[in-house]
């Protein structure tokens, strides 16, 4: 039937000709309106489309605007990372595939690294799945580990991709904010943000698959202490449930605090994936390079959806943070070894940015770690009269405003709250201080021009 | 900079370039931002394609054989997978096996779509067969996805891989096709990087918003610089194309001669290769081995080829893959007598491989 109508017809019409039979007048709908029908996304994106990084990274490329705003550093990484990769890109055999669940040589690093802070052997293949970034292992993680109609925890605030993701798995994300004591006579800390117990007793139930942790924190940058992370574990264990701890920004403690692996609190290893970040740990966000480390029962399914998803990760870049990672793990305890030179580095730019925020009537919460900043704006009482008009939370036009009026940007905290919460926190603004001293110089002139405008 | 983040959906001077390099072919005036997406390899941009548009329920047509992803992606989006496969046409006595001999059968590919189809899986050259698609037959695929207003995924991550005058055609250039194709490429491929991880897919901005989607909530960026040195790589291509010192040119010239070699090597211990139009795969029939060694050691139900390969690796050193991973376990049974090996290999393997054949031939001698 379909090979005489082909012949009777000539090769343009033929399609047009066959859909007409088929489609239309079987169906009884018109072929535009049953086109629009297919063509469109499956329902696990559904509303999952909106990003505040593309809105406000369109905002800040201006190259006037001193760019405070998306977490990438622009100071230079070490020189030795950038050497490993030059002299990989010439080898042969390091440009073709290597093995999935991570390159070999990196795996192995990972797990030499890695040990000295578990107190168990970590084995390299079965313990330990290298991604595409942090990210990765967050999707590789809420994919494979978490279920239609599952409940997961997540604190307010929390670096954005967490709700999404958990909804693309078909879960319900139940949320909890972090809430502030007051303070008096003392610098307001991320430290006095903290986690009411008994509300997050509440929040866990039997549908409760996961908590996601984020030590330490971003945007806030708190450091969980030893009893946060207790309260945390005792209810993991309690109910059963997992925790996707995501410590980025692990080496980023500044002084009097102490970075702490939940996953090494008793019945925490068990149920723990714990996901690093060559990016944050090497100021090498290109790289794209993250690892997830855990127990194998709970690891193999992150590998089974590397294997449906990408497969493998890039080979040259995975040796080249393999051979980094030696230079660094022979010296740990050495100044000159990066994961003690970077945050003693970004120390003195933290407090450069407490001052700096202060004089001009903004109030910065101090954070004990990562390389954010968050200020309350709302003191300043900036004219935001031309953006009256938007409904969107308060943070949101105070960006806008700041980026256009005194050409410095930043993140609106709000952006990440849910729907729920964002008034809680539309008084709040990100800064990023992974800066050089030259954009940290140019911050520094636009907020001295500001004072004196306001003064 | 190129150590830090680049733009989430591509690194601008890549989606810029293959914008203007695949327009030509496509036929299409391609915008960088609307319809470009860079992914992590080929297989990045399968997956986020599955996941954007496949939905419970959903029907894929999978033509078998099939890169053996396409099944478990359709499945993990809770998709049913379809299968059609590509049957060989009946040979003469003496003559090699071509792929261009292994065709659809249109009444059989017609009957495979239903009002649940979504999406059509097409490779072409096909992996592990070489398959090149002619006009005709990606005719006959298009007019029916118009007819079903089904979505074409189409892997065309060997296009540069194609001998005898064969010519890579793109099923999103025939009319009606663009606003609902999603073309897929590789940088592995394409330059012989695999272990670089770059890929794309181009298609309608109606489409590649959801694999947007998809993509900010997965991986997000792709990394910088193997995204950048790409770009430099397919710039460097534009302006030779055409001319001798192409690599598009002179790698199928390349391997063609491999591929030649290959064909020649097998002939002489029994083993009847099927000629292959592109890719860098060819089939093998191993049927005269199956009959005349039919017990093999195995697990019960295991299919023949696989038996053979395993008694091949350990007894002849020489490795290939079993063809029936190819195909859908009700098929399996019906191809299990093609093994697949690659030929994009230097010299000095294939030299090694002529030796391993040539101790086999003489094992055979009485």
């Amino acid at each position: 039937m379909f090979l005489a109508l082909g012949r009777l017809c000539t090769r343009g019409s033929r399609a047009k000709f066959l859909k007409t039979i088929y489609a239309s007048e079987i169906l009884g709908l018109s072929t535009s309106a049953k086109m629009s029908l297919k063509l469109k996304n499956a329902k696990r994106i559904e509303g999952l489309d909106k990003n505040v990084w593309i809105e406000f990274t369109k905002l800040a490329a201006d190259p006037s605007v001193v760019n405070l705003g998306q977490g990438l550093p622009d100071i230079s990484p070490p020189n030795y990372v950038k050497e490993e990769l030059s002299k990989v890109a010439a080898i042969d055999s390091l440009n073709q595939y290597t093995r999935g669940f991570g390159h070999p040589s990196l795996v192995k690093a990972l797990s030499c690294l890695y040990e000295k802070f578990y107190q168990n052997r970590i084995d390299p293949d079965k313990e330990i799945l290298v991604t595409v970034g942090a990210y990765g292992s967050l999707f590789n993680a809420i994919q494979g580990l978490i279920d239609e109609g599952d409940e997961v925890i997540v604190i307010v605030p929390f670096y954005d991709c967490y709700e999404p993701m958990v909804r693309m798995a078909g879960a319900t994300p139940v949320f909890i904010p972090l809430r502030s004591k007051p303070v008096d006579g003392k610098k307001w800390s991320s430290s006095d943000w903290t986690l009411d117990p008994q509300e997050l007793a509440s929040k866990f139930n039997s549908k409760t698959k996961a908590i996601i942790l984020n030590t330490p924190h971003n945007p806030l940058g708190k450091v969980f202490t030893s009893s946060e992370l207790q309260v945390i574990a005792d209810l993991c264990i309690k109910y059963d449930a997992l925790c996707i701890s995501d410590e980025v920004y692990e080496w980023l403690v500044y002084t009097g605090n102490k970075h702490l692996k939940i996953a090494t609190f008793p019945g925490m290893w068990e149920r723990t994936v714990t996901i690093g970040s060559a990016g944050k740990t090497f100021s090498v966000t290109g790289w794209k390079l993250g690892w997830s480390i855990g127990p194998k029962h709970l690891i193999k399914h992150l590998q089974t959806v590397q294997q449906n998803s990408v497969y493998t990760c890039a080979t040259p870049l995975q040796e080249a943070l393999a051979q980094a990672f030696w230079i660094d793990i022979k010296r740990m305890d050495d100044p000159e070894c990066y994961f003690n030179s970077l945050p003693k580095e970004l120390e003195v730019k933290r407090d450069r940015m407490v001052r700096l925020l202060e004089s001009v009537g903004l109030t910065p919460i101090v954070p004990d770690g990562g390389y954010f900043i968050i200020a309350d704006v709302s003191l300043l009482d900036a004219d935001l009269s031309d953006m009256k008009d938007s409904s969107e939370p308060y943070d949101y036009k105070f960006v806008k405003w700041m980026t256009k009026n005194k050409k410095l940007s930043a993140i609106p905290v709000s952006a990440f709250c849910n729907a729920e919460t964002k008034s809680q926190f539309e008084k709040f603004v990100r800064f990023c201080f992974i800066k050089k001293d030259s954009t940290l110089d140019a911050a520094e002139a636009i907020i001295k021009a500001w004072k004196r405008q306001a003064s | 900079m190129l150590n830090q983040y680049t733009k989430a959906f591509g690194y601008p001077p890549l989606t810029k370039i293959l914008a203007s390099f695949f327009g030509k072919f496509l036929g299409q005036e391609i915008d960088p931002l609307k319809n470009v997406l860079v992914t992590v390899g080929a297989y990045g941009a399968l997956f986020t394609a599955f996941q954007a548009l496949v939905d419970e329920g959903d029907e894929v047509i999978i033509i078998e054989p099939f890169f053996d992803c396409y099944e478990p992606m359709t499945l993990m989006a809770g998709g049913r997978p379809v299968f059609v496969s590509l049957k060989p046409c009946p040979t003469q006595d003496g003559e090699l096996d071509s792929s261009s001999n292994w065709q659809l059968d249109p009444t059989e590919l017609a009957s495979k779509f239903t009002s649940r189809t979504k999406a059509l899986i097409l490779n072409t050259p096909n992996n592990p067969l070489g398959k090149v698609f002619s006009r005709a037959e990606l005719e006959l695929v298009a007019s029916l996805c118009q007819q079903h207003d089904v979505v074409c995924i189409t892997d065309e991550v060997y296009q540069w891989l194609v001998y005898d005058g064969y010519q890579h055609i793109s099923i999103a250039s025939l009319p009606g096709m663009w606003e609902r194709t999603l073309t897929i490429g590789s940088a592995g491929k394409t330059f012989s990087v695999t272990g670089w991880k770059v890929g794309w897919v181009l298609g309608p901005d109606s489409l590649l918003k959801h694999l947007r989607t998809v993509h900010q909530n997965s991986v997000y960026h792709c990394p910088t610089q193997g995204q950048a040195a790409v770009a430099q790589s397919l710039e460097r291509e534009q302006m030779l194309f055409g001319q001798p010192s192409s690599y598009f040119a002179q790698l199928p010239q390349a391997i063609q001669h491999n591929r030649d070699h290959m064909i020649r090597s097998l002939q002489s211990v029994g083993l009847r290769p099927v000629i292959p139009q592109g890719s860098y795969f060819l089939i093998t029939d191993i049927s005269d081995f199956k009959s005349k060694m039919p017990d093999l050691p195995g697990a019960a139900d295991e299919p023949y080829d696989r038996r053979f390969v395993k008694w091949m690796i350990k007894n002849k050193g020489l490795v290939a893959i079993p063809v029936s991973v190819f195909y859908s376990v009700p098929h399996q049974k019906l191809f299990d007598h093609y093994i697949r090996f690659c030929f994009m290999k230097d010299e000095s393997t294939l030299q090694a491989m002529d030796q391993k054949l040539q101790m086999w031939k003489d094992e055979l001698r009485p």
